[in-house]
């Protein structure tokens, strides 16, 4: 499995470093029971926190995280150090959820088409006047509406928010995002502009300071 | 006049230079463009249409504004530390991962 550059911030444990890393590594390699512990400990809230969204439930994410760990676990001679390990499980526990999703009969999802923008006759967008926008700061302040934003990301079509998962908010390239679901970039960019199109169409009343 | 007929008036006529202008691009045609525009990936003509048809359209700047929004909203949301799964360790996971391992 590649792995690809990473800051220094993601790396096993947030504030390793290179050597530390490297070390890690081989301690790994050689079969030491105590380097596998820590290198769970130190990432199993965080692949948890990478899995949950895209399968949208804690035992399935749960089981991802596991399958993540027994993979890196058995492949780890292939670890080349070109990105941290943090990144490389994070990859890996990827393809884990999206292997589960893809397994997993589809459960009843909204049409994205109800969500998408509207246009009139003349091809002209249909957009109500904005009188004014909140800024993110504003609607983000109060738990409860992140946890409702939270939500409503949650409720967007799987296709669809896995790649908004993947681009916006786990700042995967175009290509990557390509690469791990086997479609085209262009497949990539068309369900990214679907997914924030939705969102914005549901998390439009705060956009416009009401209340949802 | 009604208010309706006048935007269903002013909805013709910028549907109609938006099609037979020069350099001129419909909303719809635009909408296709918004991906590549945030990725950076827009070729130098493609984009002077973009922002020509930007500068144009209020509803397609007001829309545009509230989409940039929302990815930043979401951006700020996802990455909340007060999210609800918990940063502790699942020690039941930790011990099944760590037994499946010796396996």
């Amino acid at each position: 499995m590649n792995d690809r550059a990473a800051p220094a911030s993601a790396r096993a444990k947030p504030g390793m470093d290179a050597g530390d890393e490297e070390d890690l590594v081989a301690r790994l390699r050689a079969g030491d029971a105590a380097a596998s512990e820590a290198l769970v400990r130190s990432n199993i809230a965080y692949l948890l926190k990478v899995a949950q969204p895209i399968l949208r439930d804690r035992a399935l994410a749960e089981d991802a995280v596991q399958e993540a760990f027994i993979s890196a676990f058995r492949n780890i001679e292939s670890f080349e150090g070109r990105s941290s390990i943090r990144s490389w499980l994070r990859r890996i526990t990827i393809n884990m959820a999206l292997m589960k999703l893809r397994s997993m009969r589809r459960r009843d999802e909204r049409s994205i088409d109800d969500l998408l923008p509207d246009f009139d006759q003349n091809q002209c967008r249909i957009e109500a006047p904005w009188t004014r926008i909140a800024t993110p700061e504003e609607i983000v302040e109060d738990a409860d509406t992140r946890a409702w934003v939270r939500a409503r990301i949650e409720e967007l079509p799987e296709n669809y928010r896995v790649v908004l998962i993947m681009r916006d908010y786990d700042d995967m390239t175009t290509r990557e995002v390509a690469e791990l679901l086997e479609i085209s970039e262009q497949a990539v960019r068309v369900r990214l502009h679907r997914a924030r199109s939705a969102l914005k169409k549901l998390i439009e009343p705060l956009l416009r300071g009401e209340e949802p | 006049m009604t208010s309706s007929y006048w935007e269903q008036l002013r909805g013709l006529l910028k549907g109609m230079m938006f099609k037979h202008m020069p350099y001129m691009i419909s909303c719809v045609e635009f909408e296709d463009f918004i991906s590549s525009y945030f990725e950076g990936s827009l070729p130098r003509a493609q984009l002077r249409i973009f922002e020509l048809h930007l500068k144009i359209c209020k509803e397609c700047r007001e829309y545009l504004r509230a989409y940039e929004e929302t990815i930043a909203v979401g951006k700020i949301v996802f990455n909340d530390p007060d999210a609800p799964l918990p940063d502790d360790v699942p020690e039941d996971l930790v011990k099944a991962i760590l037994d499946a391992r010796t396996k």
